[in-house]
């Protein structure tokens, strides 16, 4: 407790003269129409993949993308899948994932950014420690940039969230961005409007 | 203690034919890429201006949003510590992974934790600790100190990390591919990940609305390190508070353009409270920060969120090599932030550089990064701190050239003013200048000389 | 109108050409140039090694000299950057606010206060690679910086060259990057100077210019310096001699 007061008193004692607080503005400049047009270009400069609608057959297409996958973990009602997030009660056990399949409650048009937490997830590393990841977005759910992005709720009220911007990478050999890194090799969008809650 | 001699290390360094090629032309494409990538912004340099702003209030204010944080993060279930030094934090640390019983560490990158030396203090006490960014990686792996805060092995080439990844995992020294490479380090750090029991993060911002830690990564370390074991610490200096999430959103934007030239990481996550069933520390880190935000010309040091800009863009740092500097922090801001650790030790640092002013303007949150370099000479006169030999030649220099006759005199002889004008102007070392470059002549008439005869 | 003109210490004993050619310029724009003949120095290299006690005695006899006169003309963007933003050796004054705020570079003058369009006296019909030196970009706002990617770009030494008869500029890379003089950063931290140098010297002979041309003679004198060990066949020109008429 002694050591809170000390840091304290010395921050109090040592601060300049105050400052004030600027007004960040919501920097909006691009038509609802083009959202999802700089949303796709966004996700592709981040190496992430686009589907542009709905597969007929999800399971077939996932078989088709991922051939090597045996166990795909789907986190969502419009697919089965071969486990569920709850069946992996020891977090790392997410490592025998293949496929994640999750929706995601908003995405990002500037920066090509889907938003998880463990609302989506249940078990957050479903995220990270699977092999691929799918992601369920409703375009009407595309929001123009960052600023509006951390509008959203979720950042005020879940324990963790993450803004996921194509798959894994790193930039310390080199500097140019590779895939993959630690965690998902490849990340795929596809365009899926939420079905209405019955 | 002798002070690092960082133009020594960087002579060597220019030596490095093949190294210093390398570095100067990737910092450089860096450099490039931030530029393209701030051109896609036309509101660049308004959210230079807001990032200033916010953090000059913030830092102004810090006392208030410390508390306002601590409330938050408890509130949460965080458990908020408080650590004077870098040994107190390291304590910390240590007492929270005995009290579980935690042995095998992993965790994400924090310069906060280079500067508290916390993973030799943790080895020592039979903590495994596995770093889990690549460049971390690579360094530990190689025993060697980050050369840049962002890709700390930027400097070693794909053969250097090849050799590197071949002695510590038995990989192919000859496969220099970078995807092979970075596949190396998946495998062989997954493991170790998945048999955690307790996971470290630093902070790149903490807010205070909200009381979460925010990190921001390529690799979704961090989220690894975060989620994967149910005890969580986040080391996290005072100085990284910001107020709300909507000014949260102007550093974003700016961060990763700077660094690398990317709109966004991969990962932008954010740690509100703990997991279910886990817990979450936070600790909040002095170490001589509190001392900074009192000095008048350096305290805007603090504003610095870590993109690695200045050192990127900054001429000498490319040419000399990050590990040059001897420090925790190198390039610019190192320059600035390291006499406060240790006036005499860094005391040379201020000089290794021109003056030329590229990192202030490339700096996200604008910090007036050469002109405290140029404060800082000051202070190392004041403090005694300037090499005798130079102190004296600008003495002699200081005499010479406020009185009128003694400089004409001076420089009207030929041999003299050859030795007198170079020894002051560019600092007693006509051997230093003639290394690489020829002497400039003196010419048959000074200016002063041609005026008397012509004009007066 | 009458001027002070103040000729930097390594000008006057290494390239008084560059002061001769200043002062003839300045006389034929019609301007009175008044030379107070006991002048030394701006006290730069003092203060830049942070020994401001040092340069206190020089900083205050220039004061003394020039505090009488409107304009201030210095051919030399460090010198002027320093009088103009780093002048603070000498105790508050005046006659000290006055000189700071009345300092000119020789390019300021001739573009923003005689506002010269043309050089009817001169030509120079050769390929010139034009070289700004960090001072003359970052510290006096002589010509837009890269680093400020959506500023509109300008360049007050080009656009008084770009009115010289027959010259041509040619391009080249990292056209801003700093050529690695920083004062007595040339002798304490010598290789890095020598390879930014070096570089610097690379980057510009790509292009094959005849003359590397600046306001600043002192980044010229480290260049040149750099370009004579090398062997290369490159000339150094200060911005005033062509400005001046000189036809090589």
């Amino acid at each position: 407790m002694g050591m809170r007061e000390d840091v304290l008193d010395r921050v109090r004692r040592n601060q300049p003269s105050a400052r004030s607080r600027p007004v960040v503005p919501d920097f909006s400049r691009i038509a609802q129409a083009n959202l999802l047009k700089t949303f796709a270009k966004s996700l592709e400069l981040m190496a992430g993949v686009l589907v542009e609608k709905p597969p007929d057959d999800l399971g077939a297409f996932l078989r088709k993308q991922f051939p090597n996958a045996k166990n795909i973990c789907s986190a969502v009602p419009e697919y089965a899948g071969d486990s569920r997030p709850e069946d992996y009660s020891t977090w790392s056990d997410a490592a025998k994932i293949d496929v994640t399949v999750v929706r995601s409650p908003m995405g990002v048009a500037e920066t090509g950014s889907v938003l998880l937490s463990e609302e989506d997830l249940r078990v957050n590393t479903i995220a990270f420690l699977a092999h691929d990841i799918v992601i369920l977005l409703d375009p009407q759910k595309i929001v123009e940039n960052i600023h509006a992005a951390y509008r959203h709720p979720v950042f005020k009220e879940k324990a963790y969230s993450v803004l996921m911007s194509g798959p894994s990478g790193s930039a310390d050999i080199g500097g140019k961005e590779v895939h993959p890194a630690q965690g998902v090799m490849t990340l795929t969008v596809i365009l899926w409007p939420e079905q209405a809650k019955t | 203690m002798s002070a690092i001699d960082q133009a020594l290390n960087a002579a060597r360094f220019i030596e490095d034919r093949t190294h210093e090629k390398y570095f100067d032309a990737l910092m450089w494409s860096l450099r490039e890429a931030r530029d393209r990538s701030a051109l896609e912004v036309p509101e660049w340099e308004e959210l230079r201006d807001l990032a200033s702003a916010i953090k000059e209030h913030t830092l102004s204010n810090l006392a208030q949003y410390l508390e306002e944080f601590e409330a938050s993060a408890t509130r949460n279930g965080s458990q908020v510590h408080w650590a004077l030094d870098a040994h107190e934090h390291n304590q910390i640390v240590a007492d929270i992974l005995n009290r579980h019983g935690a042995k095998n560490l992993i965790k994400s990158k924090s310069m906060l934790t280079e500067e508290c030396e916390t993973r030799p203090f943790l080895e020592n006490r039979g903590v495994s600790v596995t770093e889990t960014d690549l460049g971390e990686r690579i360094q530990q792996l190689d025993d060697e100190p980050p050369a840049h805060i962002v890709g700390p092995a930027f400097q070693k080439t794909p053969q250097d990390i090849a050799n590197v990844f071949a002695r510590a995992y038995g990989s192919d020294a000859s496969n220099t591919d970078v995807v092979y490479l970075a596949h190396q380090m998946r495998e062989h750090t997954r493991p170790l990940i998945e048999k955690a029991d307790a996971g470290m993060t630093g902070a790149n911002f903490a807010v205070a609305e909200t009381g979460a830690v925010v990190t921001v990564t390529n690799e979704g370390n961090a989220d690894l390190s975060g989620n994967v074991p149910k005890l969580r610490i986040c080391s996290v200096g005072i100085e990284k508070i910001i107020p709300s999430n909507r000014d949260l959103a102007v550093f974003i934007r700016l961060l990763s353009r700077s660094s690398i030239g990317l709109p966004i990481t991969q990962y932008t996550s954010h740690f509100r409270a703990p997991r279910e069933g886990g817990e979450m520390h936070i600790i909040l880190v002095d170490n001589g920060r509190s001392a900074r935000l009192g000095m008048e010309k350096f305290w805007p040091s603090l504003k610095c969120i870590r993109c690695g800009a200045c050192m990127n863009t900054c001429p000498v740092y490319r040419r000399s090599g990050g590990l040059s500097y001897g420090s925790t922090y190198m390039g610019p801001i190192g320059i600035i932030m390291m006499p406060t650790f240790g006036i005499r030790r860094y005391s040379e640092l201020p000089f290794s550089s021109t003056l030329n002013g590229s990192c202030s303007n490339v700096c996200p949150v604008k910090i007036d990064i050469h002109e405290q370099i140029y404060a800082w000479r000051g202070v190392m006169d004041e403090k005694h701190q300037v090499k005798l030999a130079k102190k004296t030649a600008m003495a002699v220099a200081g005499e010479v050239l406020s009185h009128p006759e003694l400089y004409r005199i001076a420089t009207s002889a030929t041999e003299t003013s050859l030795k007198l004008l170079p020894r002051f102007a560019i600092y007693n070392d006509l051997n230093a200048w003639g290394k690489h470059r020829e002497t400039p002549e003196p010419a048959k008439q000074t200016f002063h000389q041609w005026y008397k005869e012509h004009r007066q | 109108m009458q001027i002070g003109l103040v000729i930097p210490c390594y000008l006057d004993v290494f390239y008084p050409e560059v002061g001769i050619a200043t002062l003839e310029l300045l006389e034929r724009l019609g301007v009175s140039v008044d030379y107070p003949f006991d002048q030394t120095c701006c006290g730069q290299p003092m203060a830049n090694s942070g020994c401001e006690s040092d340069s206190r005695a020089t900083e205050e006899h220039f004061i003394r000299l020039f505090s009488r006169f409107e304009y201030i003309v210095i051919p030399s963007g460090s010198c002027t950057h320093h009088v103009r933003n780093k002048f603070v050796a000498a105790p508050p004054s005046a006659e000290r606010d006055h000189v700071s705020q009345h300092v000119f570079d020789l390019v300021e003058f001739l573009h923003d206060v005689l506002k010269v369009k043309e050089f009817p006296w001169g030509e120079f019909p050769h390929k010139v690679a034009l070289h700004n030196s960090c001072s003359a970009i970052r510290g006096i706002n002589m010509a837009s910086m890269s680093e400020r990617v959506h500023d509109a770009e300008f360049n007050k030494p080009k656009a008084l060259l770009q009115a010289v008869k027959g010259i041509e500029f040619v391009e080249f890379a990292r056209h801003d990057e700093c050529c690695g003089f920083g004062g007595t950063f040339s002798a304490t931290e010598e290789a890095v100077s020598a390879k930014m140098g070096y570089d610097k010297l690379g980057f510009i002979e790509a292009s094959h210019p005849e003359y590397i041309v600046s306001s600043d003679m002192s980044c010229l004198m480290h260049l040149q310096g750099c370009a004579r060990r090398l062997g290369t066949e490159v000339k150094f020109r200060h911005l005033a001699q062509i400005l001046n008429g000189d036809r090589q």
